[in-house]
């Protein structure tokens, strides 16, 4: 009789998660295989339909030896990635940090904090970019950005350079991850926090040992949320070339299929790398 | 005497100590103003784009060539408003950004709904593999998938429509679906066990189960499912421009258009300076193709919190 109901409810389960498994297999599973086979392909749009033409790794060939921009924008997006992502996890940590404390008009605060949930639009940041609005206001008169804008040559030059025209965007990055810092700030146990502070414990210390070991789970979640967001917006240059290319005429579906395949496991490894890392240290700092 | 003096300075000391630095934790006054001017400082950085988009939105052409005009314009200007709203020719495009972002949004949360319910309360073979996909599917950029879709859309003759939007959605392959199932996965896990049972005992089936118990009880996850959807479908305009074309516009596609848009309502030439696109008619419709978002998020935003802290996103 159990076991009649188990298989009941196991058939009722799978029903309620078909819509899902039907679109995973049309819209997801069976895009990628397709778009991996374009990828070796070179195709052409005709019209009775597409036709392509197997030429094996001739696309990625093209890519890396004769696409004279697209290893200079994966560089760029990797070098803009590595920057930008600890900034804005520390940052929006920060501000949930501060958001959590009892100030006064924090309705107001977190009004304003979540703000770029709303606006973060390529095309209304792009505006907004275009007007220099996205840099700190007259950062240009300072003697440090005049020594940097001379000396734009160096790897940290480069970086505070970047940082300094930037800096707006990427603090816009990060609306979701201060929400999902704040809730879980909010949803931690209050009687640990009390008990140390009883101990004696500074909040300097509670910081370190209580708040920052309680999130690191909610850490990993927004490294992988900003890589994704970071990667997928649709100014990054790489994103803008894939684009370029689906539609040219010498290059076309195949050449932006493999372009799109180059670019998911650059995403991968860089997800992989990020996450795989922070697990480490997190199993090391508890044992 | 001596020691009189020493015990009152003393006494002062320890009580500027406790007015400054507190006595533990966050009720001293340096560190209130430490938090205070972080807060306001992190503030205006967030709100400058906003102010300065309004301004700049408001200076006749006169304010914007002086240089003496910075931050308030010699008198209101709602000009650039009107030449913006021709631009864009607002309403019409509202409606019609309403359309493409309303019912995407509606039909993938209704269906996250249902497929978070699925992993939440049943076991089922192969579950754990599946759950695993949907968490997978997020990091899939979507130009990969982007082009078979799009020939796939072409042959099912639905590019141009909202159906290419609609049916990606209601398969749970909308954008972001993955984290609004997350969401709906994570609240119905918290529904007690025993309610459900008390349920099946009074003869309900399981459908019955999930329409009179499971779903009243998460409307938070609704609304905030709802409104990350409505966000993220208005401000999609890389998929939005290639599935649509020419058939359909949204607000921040036509913001992208807006030069050329605006080049060929008024061309340019004549020697006239009032006909010529400049920052403030540009800024006035940055700012319209925002404003719908920004009014609808001043409305709900104390819902994106509170439905963020209710709705289980960070896990148990």
């Amino acid at each position: 009789m159990k076991k009649k109901v188990n298989l009941k409810n196991s058939t009722v389960g799978f029903l309620f998660v078909s819509p899902w498994v039907i679109g995973f297999l049309l819209f997801t599973a069976f895009p990628l295989l397709y778009s991996f086979y374009l990828s070796f392909q070179k195709v052409k749009i005709t019209t009775s339909g597409i036709q392509t033409k197997f030429i094996k790794l001739e696309n990625y060939k093209y890519a890396f030896l004769s696409d004279s921009v697209f290893v200079d924008k994966v560089t760029q997006y990797l070098q803009e990635l590595i920057i930008s992502v600890p900034i804005i996890i520390v940052f929006s940590l920060i501000i949930a940090l501060l958001l959590n404390q009892k100030v006064k008009f924090r309705g107001l605060f977190r009004t304003i904090f979540f703000l770029p949930v709303i606006i973060a639009s390529g095309p209304v940041i792009k505006e907004l970019m275009d007007q220099g609005v996205t840099t700190i206001p007259s950062i240009d008169q300072y003697a440090i950005y005049q020594y940097l804008n001379e000396n734009p040559d160096g790897f940290i030059n480069g970086i505070l350079l970047y940082l300094i025209k930037n800096l707006i965007v990427i603090l816009w990055f990060s609306g979701v991850q201060i929400l999902i810092f704040l809730a879980a700030l909010q949803k931690s146990d209050k009687q640990i926090y009390e008990a140390a502070k009883i101990d004696g414990a500074s909040n300097w210390e509670i910081f370190w040992k209580l708040t920052l070991p309680g999130l690191a789970p909610m850490i990993i979640i927004n490294t992988i949320y900003t890589i994704v967001t970071y990667s997928i917006f649709s100014l990054n240059p790489v994103i803008e070339h894939i684009q370029k290319n689906m539609f040219k005429v010498n290059t076309g579906f195949g050449y932006a299929s493999s372009l799109s395949w180059i670019y998911f496991i650059i995403i991968a490894a860089a997800l992989g790398i990020s996450v795989g890392f922070m697990t480490i240290k997190r199993k090391k700092s508890y044992s | 005497m001596e020691r009189i003096k020493n015990f009152e300075l003393n006494r002062y000391y320890l009580r500027a100590k406790r007015f400054f630095i507190g006595m533990q934790g966050t009720d001293g006054l340096l560190i209130k103003i430490l938090i205070y001017g972080l807060l306001i400082g992190i503030g205006f950085v967030y709100l400058f784009p906003m102010i300065y988009m309004g301004v700049y939105s408001l200076k006749t052409l006169d304010d914007l060539l002086n240089p003496l005009v910075n931050w308030i314009p010699t008198k209101l200007y709602w000009g650039n408003y009107s030449k913006a709203d021709q631009v864009l020719s607002f309403f019409p495009t509202l409606f019609e950004t309403l359309y493409v972002t309303v019912l995407p949004s509606v039909v993938q949360t209704a269906v996250a709904a249902v497929v978070g319910y699925g992993f939440a309360r049943f076991e089922f073979k192969g579950k754990k593999i599946l759950f695993a996909l949907v968490l997978a599917t997020f990091v899939i950029p979507p130009q990969v998938t982007l082009i078979p879709r799009y020939i796939f859309f072409n042959e099912l003759h639905i590019l141009g429509s909202l159906k290419a939007f609609l049916l990606p959605a209601a398969f749970g392959q909308g954008i972001n679906s993955a984290i609004f199932i997350l969401i709906f996965f994570q609240f119905f896990r918290q529904v007690p066990k025993a309610l459900e049972e008390a349920a099946q005992i009074d003869g309900a089936g399981h459908f019955r189960i999930f329409f009179t118990i499971a779903l009243p009880m998460a409307v938070p996850a609704f609304i905030i499912s709802f409104l990350f959807s409505f966000v993220w479908y208005w401000n999609e305009t890389y998929l939005a421009a290639i599935y649509f074309g020419d058939a359909l516009t949204t607000l921040p596609l036509q913001l992208q258009k807006f030069v050329a848009t605006y080049q060929k309502m008024f061309p340019a030439g004549m020697g006239l300076g009032e006909n010529q696109l400049n920052e403030g008619i540009k800024m006035a419709g940055t700012l319209l193709s925002i404003l719908p978002l920004l009014i609808v998020y001043f409305i709900t935003q104390r819902w994106f919190v509170e439905g963020v802290d209710r709705s289980g996103i960070t896990g148990e």
